[in-house]
């Protein structure tokens, strides 16, 4: 089969790969259909996640065609199309029975810190990914759900992860009626969370970024009142002015540790490794949220540690809450809301790119070129 | 006298939009109002069916020496092993799940360091292969023509503040290993 291989930061080729085998009685082999490139897939592309191995396929964000099942599934059969969560659980142990599915214990030897996640290094677990013509998908009584008839494959690429993660950020923010939520980052999973805040009764909902045309899609996608960063010298007292001084309810990241910030960030995090990302987005964060808010982190950050502002946290008295998103909880409320028109994911897809040409799909994201906002994978198979 | 800004009283002075007018303007707006009405409420709920259908998962057989944390009990049930340990990069990888929890920093700074050794070890095997690693398609450049890549440029982009390095740090060591090479080969003549 075809599939993405990393070849070491900011280098990735195309190869030819042997087809994923059944190792477990659960598993399933899934021929993928579309794939996506999420934000997150850039720490990896640029070296930033701990055990990133060469010669492993990336890609958490995809739905595809049962190809082959193993010997105790018994919810999917061949033929089934489905889409499958970016978390990989078992169902089972002391975390997925209590819903915590990205906190899943029996899935990833290689730490207990985090979960398994498809095509996220060793260190989440060793799993292939989805950027390629198949994948194995472990626990597939579990994890995976059908597609229902009635909805559009890029809609329920977008439900693999950015949708739910971003509707997940706004409920993490513990939103009610009225309060002012600022999102950092206009990314998909940033817009997804502005619209999901208005559902949750935000009375205002304003997005940062530095790329206007991200800004515009806030604006036009998620009714947001937008502002550049970097028009402004200081968007922690821009943000203060704009809320009169009080500061905002409550804050979504929705960067991670990717945030470009200054050189210095830049340099000791990016380039040097010596931060496990530049946290400017989450400073920005707990320094304009109002004392007493909430602080919703959903961007990626690796395991390593980053120079935060911890003490203008306590001071301030700040509720910070953040997990990776428990996916398959989050369907049939948002699968309601796509059939009632509130959501249309899809409308954020801006480039279908061949697998064969990932590596340009995965510069153009890096750097941001041709207004990308959220770049599907189309499997040569499809 | 103005009204002083907001923190400053018990309540507030700006009152945003009204829910009816926001309800009017913005599809579904409250629709998730309650917020016991939310998915995933509470974060932790016993009891949720989830499709397992066993206690304990089958163990997916180690078929050969496995890595694992040292915090984890025992090898989780299932795994992926996308790429076993080989090589220098995977003698550090090792030692760093061997000797060290994830709480020290030592774990993830020999893992990074694995990785970059993991890159070269595969870039120097690429060019002993038939598909020796080709900095320029690998790198996606190509795009930079392709997807509207130089007229988006010549608006904003993410990485102003660091472009004029990113092809010192790529294109560096390709250039460094050329006159290491160059210098090798100048002293091997000399010394004939
Ligand atoms: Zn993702
Ligand atoms: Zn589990």
């Amino acid at each position: 089969m075809r599939a993405m291989v990393y070849r070491g930061p900011y280098k990735i080729r195309v190869e030819e790969k042997d087809i994923p085998k059944i190792e477990h009685p659960n598993d399933a082999i899934i021929r993928v259909t579309t794939g996506a490139i999420c934000g997150s897939d850039l720490h990896l592309y640029h070296g930033m996640m701990p055990d990133t191995r060469v010669g492993s396929t990336f890609g958490h964000e995809f739905v595809g065609v049962v190809h082959q099942v193993g010997s105790s599934v018994q919810n999917l059969i061949p033929g089934d199309r489905v889409m499958v969560p970016f978390n990989v659980y078992c169902g089972s142990c002391w975390f997925c029975s209590r819903g915590l599915y990205s906190n899943c214990h029996n899935v990833n030897p290689n730490a207990t810190a985090v979960g398994g996640i498809y095509g996220y290094s060793h260190t989440c677990g060793g799993y292939d990914g989805g950027q390629a013509e198949f994948v194995r998908v472990p626990f597939a009584d579990v994890g995976p759900g059908r597609i229902p008839d009635w909805m559009d494959e890029e809609d329920a690429v977008l439900l693999t992860d950015a949708l739910p993660t971003g509707y997940f950020g706004a409920q993490l923010g513990d939103i009610v009626e009225g309060d002012t939520v600022v999102v950092f980052g206009a990314g998909p999973v940033g817009l997804f969370a502005a619209k999901s805040a208005w559902l949750m009764g935000a009375g205002r909902v304003i997005v940062i970024d530095h790329l206007d045309y991200r800004l515009e899609k806030a604006r036009d996608f998620a009714h947001a009142e937008t502002f550049n960063f970097a028009e402004y010298d200081d968007i922690v007292v821009h943000l203060k002015k704009e809320t009169d001084f009080l500061g905002a309810d409550v804050v979504i990241d929705a960067v991670g540790a990717e945030a470009d910030g200054n050189f210095l960030q830049h340099v000791t995090a990016s380039k040097l490794k010596l931060q496990g990302g530049s946290p400017v987005a989450l400073n920005w964060a707990i320094d304009s949220v109002r004392k007493g808010g909430t602080v919703s982190v959903v961007g990626a950050y690796g395991p390593m540690f980053s120079a935060v502002k911890f003490g203008d946290a306590v001071n301030k008295g700040l509720t910070l809450r953040m997990n990776q998103c428990p996916v398959k909880r989050q369907w049939p409320r948002l699968f309601e809301h796509i059939r009632n028109g509130y959501l249309k994911p899809s409308d954020l897809v801006t480039h279908r790119i061949p697998l064969e040409h990932i590596a340009e799909g995965y510069h153009l994201f890096s750097a941001k070129l041709d207004n990308i906002v959220k770049p599907l994978i189309i499997s040569a198979t499809a | 006298m103005t009204e002083p800004a907001t923190p400053y009283m018990a309540g507030r002075s700006a009152t945003p939009d009204a829910s009816v007018a926001l309800r009017a303007r913005i599809p579904g707006w409250g629709v998730d109002l309650d917020p016991k009405d939310r998915p995933s409420f509470p974060r932790e709920q016993p009891g949720i069916a989830t499709g397992a259908h066993w206690k304990f998962p089958d163990r997916q057989p180690e078929d050969q020496p496995r890595e694992r944390s040292i915090e984890h009990a025992m090898l989780t049930p299932a795994f992926g092993t996308s790429v076993p340990l080989k090589g220098a990069s995977g003698a550090i990888r090792r030692y760093a799940y061997g000797r060290y929890s994830e709480g020290r920093a030592a774990h993830w700074l020999l893992l990074i360091a694995a990785d970059r050794v993991d890159a070269w070890e595969n870039h120097l095997a690429s060019f002993a292969s038939l598909r020796p690693d080709n900095p320029v398609t690998e790198t996606g450049i190509g795009s930079e023509f392709s997807g509207h890549g130089l007229a988006s440029r010549a608006g904003q982009r993410v990485d102003v503040n660091h472009s004029w390095m990113d092809p010192v740090i790529v294109a560096g060591p390709w250039v460094l290993a050329g006159l290491a090479g160059a210098a090798v080969l100048r002293a091997v003549r000399r010394g004939h």
